[in-house]
């Protein structure tokens, strides 16, 4: 039997994406899959499946207090942590873009603490934060400032996060630099020749221009603010939430549900609501992203 | 005074020079805050418990300690760590080198029905929680009995990465058809032309695609906590995390380990800063 060259072709397709697609099923849609059943079961790794439909949701939803300080948590650390570092990461990314001596130089020193990222990230800054001993605190005694406990008072411990993200803001720096560079001059120019000052370049030029590549990293950046889990564990030591449960988020709740209590039913159907949750976030930008999202034509690269 | 500056504002050039030594100044001044953690993390590994306890901290340590480097070292069984750790990133390495670049070669070079919708899977598997595939994939690996072996860690890599597959892909998709074409009327199969034409291209995207795995085996903390029970097969990042609630507040030894444990991705960092700069460029200047 001889092929077309046409299916000859599709054929071998197949056999290189077949890796992925093996994968895919084994580890992502076949768990998912299955994950969603578990969520409507009181699965916990040893017993059977019981089939208990809405009842871990309900619990959910209705009588567990833990949950929804979770949730919170996680609320106030995406809405405090997503717009700072997009502002961050673009401000960073123009003030290199203009500056033209040691822009290299730059660029490697901001880029160097997404390097530094980790465990021994956590610790540094578990050791910045320190009331008594830690950098953040001796600086702002210059100033007159009492810093407060940071890690150790309850308000303070996420916006403690949040600063310790806005040091490695340098990762989505490079993003809006390589946007940047693609802005054609001749609309800097023609706007100097209208005259145009900084700002205006700034906010009419520059922004819209860079509006599709924001608009992608503030979905990207929900997605991954949303899950917030290692940096709470490490500096809490692993087991309680810190501070009045501060620290505790969503998917630390998670964890601890999961594999401490082995309560796995329930740890599936939180997992499923996140997911519910970071997709309503998701299509929710989409739908108000043609108010502000400028889409340049195809002679943009 | 004035007068001569009002006069030199005048000039688009002085301005523009203005402008920009503006910019480095407020650069400069981003930098040391960016850097000062660092200096931090390096005088507090030299110092001994004392100094660091006093009331105010002083910035360059009085006495060089380097023995707390030494004796961090021997607290926790750090070699073991170190070793475990690099045994995970070669399989990384490799894994993800070979897989995705055999992947992202069908989605660049080849025609097949569904093509496109199954790289829109591709992407879209980019917005899945961790958590949710997390939880099943530890049930599935208990049935097989893989916990506490390095196995979920290996394996699940050689299937490919959606970010890697997308990366390859835009290489790929550069290098132009007609090389394709003509090795084919010679009768190369695709299989060939991915071995001996589209490898050795690609070499500085595959390199960049090592890079970033090597990296994100070293830090890959979440996996190993939740993989590995037995200390001897712990990773530097976990043993890191241990090695925290053992020593509680000593903060020079615990900044010695933390340091050493940064010390191969810094490395690689400063050696080949390019390939981290363009890696984000690809990302970056192709969405939208």
């Amino acid at each position: 039997m001889k092929l077309s060259i046409r299916k000859r072709e599709a054929l071998a397709g197949f056999m290189f994406v077949a890796p992925y697609v093996f994968g895919l099923i084994a580890f992502v849609a076949g768990p998912m899959l299955f994950s969603l059943y578990a969520s409507f079961t009181d699965y916990n790794i040893t017993s059977q499946f019981n089939f208990i439909g809405l009842e871990n949701y309900k619990h959910m939803f209705t009588k567990d207090q833990l949950f929804w300080t979770a949730l919170k948590n996680t609320l106030i650390f995406v809405v405090l942590g997503v717009p700072s570092y997009r502002i961050a990461a673009i401000t960073l990314s123009i003030l290199l873009n203009n500056a033209i001596r040691g822009m290299r130089v730059f660029r490697t020193i901001f880029y160097l603490p997404v390097v530094m990222s980790g465990v021994a990230s956590f610790l540094l800054w578990m050791q910045l934060f320190s009331p008594s001993s830690g950098l953040i605190n001796t600086v702002l005694g210059w100033f007159g400032i009492q810093g407060p406990a940071w890690l150790y008072d309850p308000f303070w411990t996420k916006p403690a996060l949040v600063i310790m993200g806005l040091w490695a803001a340098g990762g989505n720096m490079l993003l809006y630099l390589a946007r940047l560079k693609g802005i054609p001059q001749q609309l800097y120019e023609s706007a100097e020749i209208d005259g145009a000052n900084v700002f205006q370049k700034l906010f009419k030029i520059t922004l819209p221009m860079l509006t599709p590549i924001i608009f992608f990293d503030i979905i990207t950046g929900m997605i991954g603010a949303f899950q917030v889990f290692q940096s709470a564990y490490v500096m809490t030591g692993g087991t309680s939430g810190g501070p009045m449960n501060s620290l505790l988020f969503y998917n630390y709740y998670l964890w601890n549900k999961a594999f401490q209590t082995f309560d796995m039913g329930y740890a599936t159907a939180m997992s499923w609501f996140l997911f519910v949750i970071i997709m309503g976030a998701t299509l929710f930008n989409l739908k108000f992203s043609n108010k502000w999202v400028y889409y340049e034509g195809a002679d943009l690269e | 005074m004035i007068g001569v500056l009002r006069e030199k504002w005048k000039s688009r050039t002085f301005r523009k020079n203005f402008g920009r030594s503006i910019v480095t100044l407020i650069l400069l001044g981003g930098s040391i805050m960016i850097l000062s953690p660092v200096w931090w993390m390096i005088s507090t590994s030299l110092k001994d418990m004392q100094e660091i306890m006093h009331y105010p901290p002083t910035w360059y340590p009085h006495e060089i300690h380097w023995d707390n480097y030494v004796k961090a070292w021997k607290a926790a069984n750090f070699t073991r760590y170190t070793l475990n750790t690099l045994f995970l990133a070669f399989f990384g390495v490799t894994a993800n080198v070979l897989s995705n670049s055999f992947i992202a070669y069908g989605f660049a070079k080849t025609r097949f029905p569904g093509r496109k919708i199954l790289f829109g899977i591709v992407l879209g598997t980019m917005m899945i929680p961790g958590f949710v595939t997390m939880i099943p994939r530890y049930i599935l690996f208990t049935k097989l009995g893989w916990i506490n072996t390095y196995l979920p860690l290996i394996v699940p890599g050689f299937f490919g990465n959606a970010f890697f597959i997308f990366l390859l892909r835009q290489f790929y998709m550069s290098i132009p058809n007609e090389l394709i074409e003509a090795a084919m009327i010679d009768g190369a199969s695709h299989f060939y032309i991915w071995r001996k034409i589209m490898i050795p291209l690609a070499k500085p995207a595959i390199a960049t695609i090592a890079i970033f795995a090597f990296n994100g085996k070293w830090n890959d903390f979440v996996g190993p906590l939740l993989y590995l029970n037995s200390e001897e097969l712990y990773t530097i990042q976990v043993g890191l995390h241990h090695f925290k609630g053992q020593v509680a507040t000593q903060w020079n030894y615990l900044m010695a380990a933390s340091l050493m444990a940064l010390i191969p991705v810094v490395a690689i960092f400063f050696t080949f800063q390019s390939h981290f700069i363009e890696g984000m460029d690809v990302a970056g200047s192709s969405k939208g």
